[in-house]
């Protein structure tokens, strides 16, 4: 009681200090900064808090923390309307939306679909901010009970959200999930430093695949291609069906749910290391499994939209407990911000076990404005979601060159590599044909997320484990099987189990057609290929380094034997089995009046011409010809459009500070910038 | 030359040139321009909030008042964007470059990814840190000074990688004969505390900033005991308490202390370079090979007076820690200490890697 005896008066001066006009309208400020550079995919709060930080040095406290938690709360609600509008996931926060999130807007409904989504953010917001209130006075014994073990379990208690989105054959889910925890692991390792499938003569591997170019690859791109090909408006009939009210009402009809997605965001949140990753998954996992009809998820279930984004705003609130109570960052945008908090004002705040002590005012201060921030943004999204959500009606051809434009730009952004946009369009390859012949595309990207911290854990976990059983059997013993670990085995088995009935009336990619034996085959050889390469590779690392090749071998050991036995399933089974799904055998595929190289020929030409001349004369080039001859423009139109998309990209860039993708030209001569660069 | 000496007329220069070097810059002017300051490294680790630290007060005293920005080019642990700024040439003096210990160590342990050479730079700034090892409460009781009774335990430890920075407090625990097993793969030095608050990690190490803002509070809390410093340099090279814990004994006075460790040979001198490397001098700031020395000497003088503002001290310590700054003609001075490794050092750490750890370097 003592405890919250101090927080009340603490409270109140909390308040004091943000419902002042000047920090409103600071906190106003951050707010729409951070929206502007939340719609951009792939950016995210890293980008926008860079953006603020030369302006932090020697500000006053309140108004330098209103301003960049203004920022910070809203991007992962404005990343909302790319994942559901074009069906390019803008950052982790926003993968889960988009599985029903986009198919909501494919059946015209997207206002519905994103202001259900917005107003599910704020309340998310809300409720971490009430809960933190609370929770962070008592929250640090708690926090350390999460060691490795638990840490490992709630990563594994992700991992077996592919129980549910498997598809309708579950061996194909799994290996698809193994094969993202595969290429999860190309690189330099983190415990010995080995290469798995890297070599330091080509150095872009050996930091490994960044989440924003696979989450890019395995979503947006299969999506962008096949709505080209079918020549049509995002929305079919190019008109919206239900508007932004209908949105309001479904959150009102799912509350319940809504409230129980932002605790397990608020407190998946709060354990440091794991981070926005696993939560979206969770809470979509959740959403599932409460679910009486589960028939419509994937295809458009606004409750799949409710669940993950009532908990990635109220995972924010979570994350600041790591970061204000221990100094650790919970995230990349987390790091920046303590960072920046140290150059505010005398620098008198030091975000750290101190900060409950000496700085509890400023601490709710920074919780509520928090969600304040969220309700701003929140109001300003849903107010912007009916005019956004006619961008579904546009002719898609007038659409896809900029979308090739923003995510060739944002996967540019992660590394600061031509090889990003390599990496971009393999790993779109291999969406594209993860979509074409129904493997879960969802499982493969949870597997690729989780990939790192498996690993990481289970190492850790392992080693420390050992030094305890040295010691003796019962710490051993005391140290694995905690009691939340145990809590956590139990709802793993329990979810694995009701997954795995309940996958097969979740069908992701709709009602996939089955076709002739051969392209299916051709498929899962190609995939086991690379699991028997990757495993060789594995293999050869030296048994010194035990660590680094233990889970590759494992998983991919195991990924190979789902493979061989689906290759032995598809030999016995007849042509025409749900094994042999194939969306060109018949449906919006099939009948596209475009071929799938043809259209995306153009992609490889945007990277082909970026390679010789750079991003933006290669854009140029880019954007005229696909105006002219795809989509027929007149060339006033196709002049105007261009220079719409070159002004937009050198206007961010140059805000954001950020240089283009350079070719062979620059690197033969100068150019100014934004023609050259560096 | 032995280290030590190498050290000592670094230092000792260090300290002449900054009280004698005040050059004049009268006729280089940024009015107008952008300075970008690239740091090989993501945008949330130490050497971010160091640039970002010195930023806007370099811009301030810089002729002309450029506008700096900060940059970033992680990847290969540095190695890439030390690489790409080797490339680099003079254009108009608008490109700065940050490096830090994580820099250093690969360039030192000659490790094949590295392509660069710290010495075609002209280094402007430099400024280090120091560092603390501590001990759990329960083996912390058996610490009196020496190692002694230590040595019988078995420690764990959460690190970040046997060829980064953690080689300093790795080595010096097996010269102290201590059995300290180290659980790789965290990523940062606050995961190691976290990990040490939980009990799973019993001993651990953090920098002067690290320690001030975490492990000083568990130290009160009687959960942690502080067992040595890494110490810092005098002017003659030696090493001697750090200014900031001068409660704590240094690893010298430990290792003096305990049975079978020895502070001379080829260990030490070992443990003292790698130590000097990663720590008195952590980060340099540098201009590209082949700038004229007018624009060498703008900076210089614009860094002397960013250390001479009456604030300075103030600013510093509360922001990026205790830091000692060089500039001129003593970050010249600085980066030789910094860079200068004897062979028989270099392969003594070399051996050690690659009998404990397994690690390679090619």
């Amino acid at each position: 009681m003592e405890a919250f005896a101090t927080a009340l008066p603490a409270l109140g001066d909390a308040w004091a200090l943000i419902l002042q006009p000047i920090v409103l309208g600071y906190l106003v400020l951050g707010v729409v900064t951070g929206l502007a550079v939340g719609v951009f995919p792939g950016l995210g709060g890293i980008a926008g808090l860079s953006l603020l930080l030369p302006f932090m040095f020697g500000m006053d406290p309140v108004l330098g923390l209103a301003l960049m938690i203004g920022m910070v709360a809203v991007v992962p609600t404005s990343d909302t309307f790319a994942s559901v509008l074009m069906g390019i996931p803008g950052s982790s926060a926003s993968q889960a939306t988009v599985l029903d999130g986009f198919p909501m807007a494919k059946k015209g409904e997207a206002a519905r679909a994103l202001s259900a989504a917005f107003t599910s953010s704020l309340f998310g917001g809300l409720v971490g901010a009430a809960f933190l209130t609370m929770f962070i006075l008592v929250a640090r014994p708690i926090v350390l009970a999460f060691g490795l073990p638990e840490m490992l379990m709630i990563t594994i208690l992700g991992l077996s959200m592919v129980a549910i989105l498997a598809g309708r054959i579950p061996l194909k889910g799994l290996a698809a999930a193994g094969l993202g925890l595969m290429i999860g692991t190309i690189g330099e390792a983190d415990a010995g430093g080995s290469l798995r499938m890297a070599s330091y003569d080509i150095p872009y591997l050996t930091d490994g695949l960044k989440l924003v170019i696979v989450g890019l690859g395995i979503f947006a791109i299969p999506e962008i291609v096949s709505l080209l090909r079918q020549d049509r408006a995002i929305a079919k009939g190019a008109s919206l069906g239900a508007g932004w009210m209908d949105g309001v009402k479904d959150w009102m009809a799912n509350k319940w749910l809504s409230v129980r997605c932002s605790l397990i965001g608020v407190t998946v949140g709060i354990i440091p290391g794991l981070g926005g990753s696993v939560v979206d998954w969770i809470a979509y996992g959740h959403a599932v499994q409460s679910t009486p009809d589960k028939s419509n998820f994937g295809k458009g279930e606004v409750r799949g939209v409710i669940g993950p984004e009532s908990s990635n705003n109220a995972k924010e609130g979570g994350g600041l407990v790591p970061t204000l109570l221990f100094g650790i960052p919970g995230s990349g945008s987390m790091a920046i911000f303590i960072g920046a908090v140290a150059l505010l004002g005398s620098g008198d705040i030091e975000v750290g076990p101190a900060m409950l002590k000496d700085n509890l005012d400023i601490t709710y201060s920074i919780v509520w404005l928090l969600a304040l921030a969220n309700v701003v943004g929140t109001l300003l999204c849903i107010a912007a979601s009916g005019g956004i959500a006619k961008l579904t009606t546009i002719r898609f051809t007038y659409l896809a060159p900029f979308l090739f434009m923003l995510i060739s730009f944002a996967a540019f952004q992660s590394g600061q590599n031509f090889e990003d946009l390599l990496a971009l369009f393999v790993i779109g390859l291999i969406g594209i044909f993860l979509r074409r012949f129904d493997w879960s595309r969802p499982a493969f990207l949870i597997g690729f997320v989780l990939s790192n911290p498996v690993e990481k854990f289970t190492n850790q976990a392992f080693q420390i484990a050992s030094f305890r059983f040295r010691k003796s059997f019962d710490a051993g013993i005391e140290y694995i099987f905690s009691p939340i670990v145990i809590v956590l085995i139990i709802v793993t088995v329990v979810s694995v189990v009701f997954g795995i009935r309940q996958a097969k009336t979740i069908m992701a990619e709709g009602d996939v057609q089955s076709g002739s034996k051969r392209a299916p085959v051709i498929f899962l050889l190609a995939i086991a290929a690379y699991l028997v390469v990757a495993l060789v590779n594995a293999n050869m690392i030296p048994d010194y380094n035990m660590t680094d090749k233990v889970i590759p071998l494992f998983v991919g050991g195991f990924s190979l034997v789902c493979c061989l036995i689906l290759l032995t399933q598809m030999m016995r089974r007849r042509e025409g089995d749900a094994i042999f799904a194939d969306k060109e055998i018949a449906g919006e595929d099939a009948d596209a009046p475009y071929g799938l190289w043809s259209t995306l020929a153009w992609f490889v030409g945007l990277i082909a011409g970026t390679a010789v001349v750079g991003f933006i004369i290669a854009l140029l080039g880019f954007l005229i010809a696909f105006f002219r001859i795809r989509a027929q423009a007149s060339w006033p139109k196709t002049l105007t459009l261009t220079a719409a998309g070159i002004t937009l990209m050198c206007f961010m860039a140059g805000v954001l500070n950020r240089d283009f993708p350079p070719g062979l030209l620059q690197s033969a001569i100068d150019l100014p910038w934004p023609l050259g660069g560096n | 030359m032995t280290i030590s000496k190498c050290a000592r007329n670094a230092v000792a220069g260090a300290i002449a040139s900054a009280a004698l070097a005040l050059p004049a810059a009268a006729d280089v002017d940024f009015s107008g321009k952008t300075i970008e300051w690239v740091i090989p490294f993501s945008e949330t680790g130490g050497s971010a909030k160091w640039a970002n630290f010195f930023a806007p007060l370099l811009s301030e005293a810089l002729p002309g008042e450029p506008t700096v920005v900060v940059k970033f080019m992680p990847g290969a642990g540095s190695t890439k964007g030390a690489n790409w700024f080797q490339g680099q040439e003079h254009k108009d003096g608008t490109l700065l470059f940050g490096t830090s210990g994580s820099t250093q160590f690969p360039y030192l342990l000659s490790d094949p990814r590295v392509r660069y050479e710290y010495n075609d730079w002209n280094p402007v700034m430099a400024s280090g840190t120091g560092g603390v090892a501590y001990l759990n409460a329960e083996d912390g009781a058996k610490f009196d000074g020496s190692a002694n009774m230590l040595q019988d335990v078995d420690f764990i430890y959460g690190s970040q990688g046997a060829t980064r920075l953690d080689l300093v407090p790795l080595l010096a625990w097996k010269m102290l004969g201590m059995n300290v097993e180290p659980v790789f793969g965290i990523k940062g030095r606050g995961d190691g505390r976290l990990m040490f608050e939980r009990g799973e990690a019993t001993i651990d190490y953090q920098t002067t900033s690290g320690y001030l803002g975490g492990s000083a509070a568990l130290v009160e809390e009687g959960k942690a005991v502080p067992m040595m410093t890494w110490g810092a340099l005098d002017a003659e090279g030696n090493v001697v308490r750090d200014p900031t814990f001068p409660d704590i004994p240094t690893f010298k006075e430990v290792c003096d202390a305990t049975d079978g460790c020895d502070t001379s040979g080829v260990e030490w001198d070992a443990w003292k370079a790698f130590f000097v490397a990663g720590f008195p001098v952590q980060k340099l700031a540098f201009l590209p090979a082949g700038t004229p020395q007018d624009i060498v000497d703008a900076y210089t003088s614009a860094f002397l007076d960013v250390v001479a503002r009456d604030d300075f001290a103030d600013l510093s310590v509360k922001r990026v820690g205790k830091y000692k700054v060089f500039t001129g003609g003593s970050a010249n001075a600085a980066l030789g200490t910094a860079t200068n490794v004897p062979d028989s050092a270099k392969a003594y750490v070399v051996n050690w890697l690659k009998e404990d750890y397994g690690v390679e370097l090619k």
